[in-house]
């Protein structure tokens, strides 16, 4: 077994970003293990992904192409990515932790008689790869003991992609044997909601409220906080899967990404899904009763206590710093 | 149609959690329990299914005995009979160990859907569905809000990334992994608490499944997360906090 591998994913005709910080979780593994990084693209029509990719300082891109997989299905990648692997025996798989390899890569693992570590934020000597716990409330460290090659997805943002440096890789491709009877699944077109007219992401200043607020009647509160501010509100899932608040001010994985300048967290734990989609924010401020909540790992500032105490407070105190 | 829901008992969303001596899961003694959220959605799925197009729905967990009053409250939401799973190790098998046990008790009962949540609350693996169906031979979709059925299987609505979604088309029997939001929960009814006394639930041990358990992942240890920021936590009184905050944000941070 011989080689790192690194799945990447296309998105708007160019390989995406969590791609390129998979390539650098690959590369910091491949200086561990002391293996080459290849970089694999599926589809029917990979070239200019291939090129894109290989204008970086890896060993190898392998073009995966065959007319079956111009449009993702599981059974097709998991049908080709089996055949690639069987064929080269890589030391390793690496892949960005998105919808799509949620999807998929569990499944070509358990093919292949292993398990997938998934979501990891950290290689560490061993290697042993980090991944949260509980929400984010603890990490685990996780070891690959079986014989094949350990498969490992990454948490968006948990490496760098411009650690990735320039150079010039080598292009292969790869034709698997795909048979239209082995696709179970048939795919309709990805469409929108709701039509969005909320742009949360050019908002300069966000009070976003989470299951700490208990029910909807209390949201008022945080509105009047919000309103006092001038900043627009926004929410965690569990807040617009109740329907307290529509979909389209949701933040996090499922939802909108936000850089504010001030992001106000209120009534939220800080699980990773949420974490995803604020974590840029330039100032950050949690309020919550948990002090362990990991709201706080990632906060500037930061009160322990009831909202409903502190909320009103923080309104008042805005109101009169303004006046 | 004839439904298994595969559902995982977790702990309590607030409940403080400790490292035990071994450092390499939490202290369970003291702990409450619940059912995991997206797998409660998953239930929501199935009964609504159920009402709509008649058949069976069917719960099925592992874990120890303390997992009871979790299929309890499941059999009370109108989930017809439970399956489940005795076993003590849980936390020494892998997501391949566990999943092998849910496919070889939810093989048994050749259902026609079996559904799960998208991802537990403790472990977050977020695949223990996707590898069943793969065990099983089945097709299946991840991040499910809605579940129609058709003439020749069942069409649903998949989420995709950034408030996208996506309809996919499926032949039965296949599994599921459900997403939180795509229903409104429903609560037990004194009824339905009263009835689930007498539902059935049938035991079977992981020794009696007979499947393999030598994990190939091993969780060596845990701790607790390193932080990515250093936190000026605002101490005192509700109104001394919101004033030091005010302050902090207007000529420390100044973004106010």
């Amino acid at each position: 077994m011989s080689g790192i591998f690194v799945v990447l994913q296309e998105r708007d005709g160019r390989v995406s970003r969590a791609s390129w910080e998979a390539i650098a979780a690959g590369q910091l593994l491949g200086s561990q293990l002391n293996q080459p990084v290849t970089a694999v693209v599926l589809g029917a029509a990979t070239e200019a992904l291939a090129t894109e990719a290989a204008a970086k300082a890896i060993a190898q891109v392998v073009r995966v192409d065959h007319p079956l997989l111009a449009q993702y299905t599981a059974d097709g990648f998991i049908t080709a990515l089996a055949q690639l692997i069987q064929s080269q025996s890589p030391a390793a798989m690496v892949l960005p932790h998105t919808y799509q390899v949620r999807d998929y890569a569990p499944a070509l693992a358990a093919r292949l008689g292993q398990v997938l570590i998934s979501d990891v934020v950290a290689i560490g000597d061993g290697p042993t790869f980090t991944r949260q716990l509980l929400q984010g409330r603890l990490t685990g460290a996780y070891r690959p003991t079986g014989s094949g090659p350990c498969f490992i997805s990454v948490q968006a943002g948990a490496f760098r992609a411009d650690a990735v440096q320039a150079g010039a890789a080598e292009v292969t491709t790869f034709t698997p044997t795909i048979d239209t009877a082995q696709i179970r699944t048939q795919p309709g077109e990805p469409f929108r909601g709701a039509a969005q007219t909320v742009d949360l992401g050019s908002a300069q200043l966000i009070v976003a409220v989470g299951r700490g607020i208990k029910d909807a009647d209390n949201l008022p509160l945080v509105q009047e906080l919000a309103t006092a501010l001038g900043a627009e509100i926004a929410a965690s899932r569990p807040i617009c899967d109740n329907g307290w608040l529509p979909m389209e001010r949701q933040v996090g994985s499922s939802g909108q990404t936000v850089s504010p300048k001030l992001y106000l967290a209120v009534g939220i734990s800080g699980a990773i899904q949420h974490l995803v989609g604020m974590k840029g924010s330039q100032c950050i401020v949690a309020i919550n009763k948990d002090p362990d909540a990991p709201i706080f790992e990632v906060a500037d500032y930061g009160i322990a206590g009831d909202l409903f105490e502190v909320i009103p407070a923080l309104t008042e105190a805005v109101k009169a710093a303004k006046q | 149609m004839k439904i298994i829901v595969a559902i995982k008992q977790v702990p309590e969303r607030d409940a403080q959690v400790r490292i035990d001596s071994s450092a390499k899961w939490i202290d369970e003694s003291g702990l409450q329990w619940a059912l995991n959220e997206s797998d409660a959605y998953a239930l929501e799925e199935a009964l609504q299914q159920k009402e709509k197009n008649g058949g069976e729905v069917i719960v099925l967990t592992a874990g120890p005995e303390r997992v009871g009053p979790t299929i309890r409250e499941a059999l009370a939401k109108g989930a017809d009979r439970a399956i489940h799973i005795d076993c003590n190790d849980l936390a020494s098998r892998d997501a391949l160990g566990v999943a092998r046990l849910l496919a070889a008790a939810a093989k048994q009962e050749s259902p026609d859907l079996i559904l799960t949540g998208l991802q537990s609350e403790d472990l977050g693996l977020g695949q223990t569905g996707v590898i069943v169906a793969e065990l099983l031979g089945l097709p299946h979709a991840t991040l499910i809000l809605q579940v129609e059925k058709t003439e020749t299987g069942i069409k649903v609505k998949r989420e995709l990334e950034e408030g996208w979604f996506q309809s996919v088309e499926l032949s039965t029997p296949a599994v599921l992994t459900i997403q939180s939001g795509g229903n409104k929960l429903r609560y037990a009814t004194l009824m339905g608490i009263k009835k689930a006394k007498t539902k059935d639930v049938r035991r079977v041990t992981a020794a009696e499944l007979a499947v393999d358990s030598t994990p190939v992942v091993v969780l060596e240890r845990i701790a607790l997360p390193q932080k990515q920021k250093t936190t000026q936590m605002l101490p005192g009184t509700p109104k001394e906090a919101a004033a030091a905050l005010v302050e902090k944000l207007k000529f420390e941070a100044r973004v106010l």
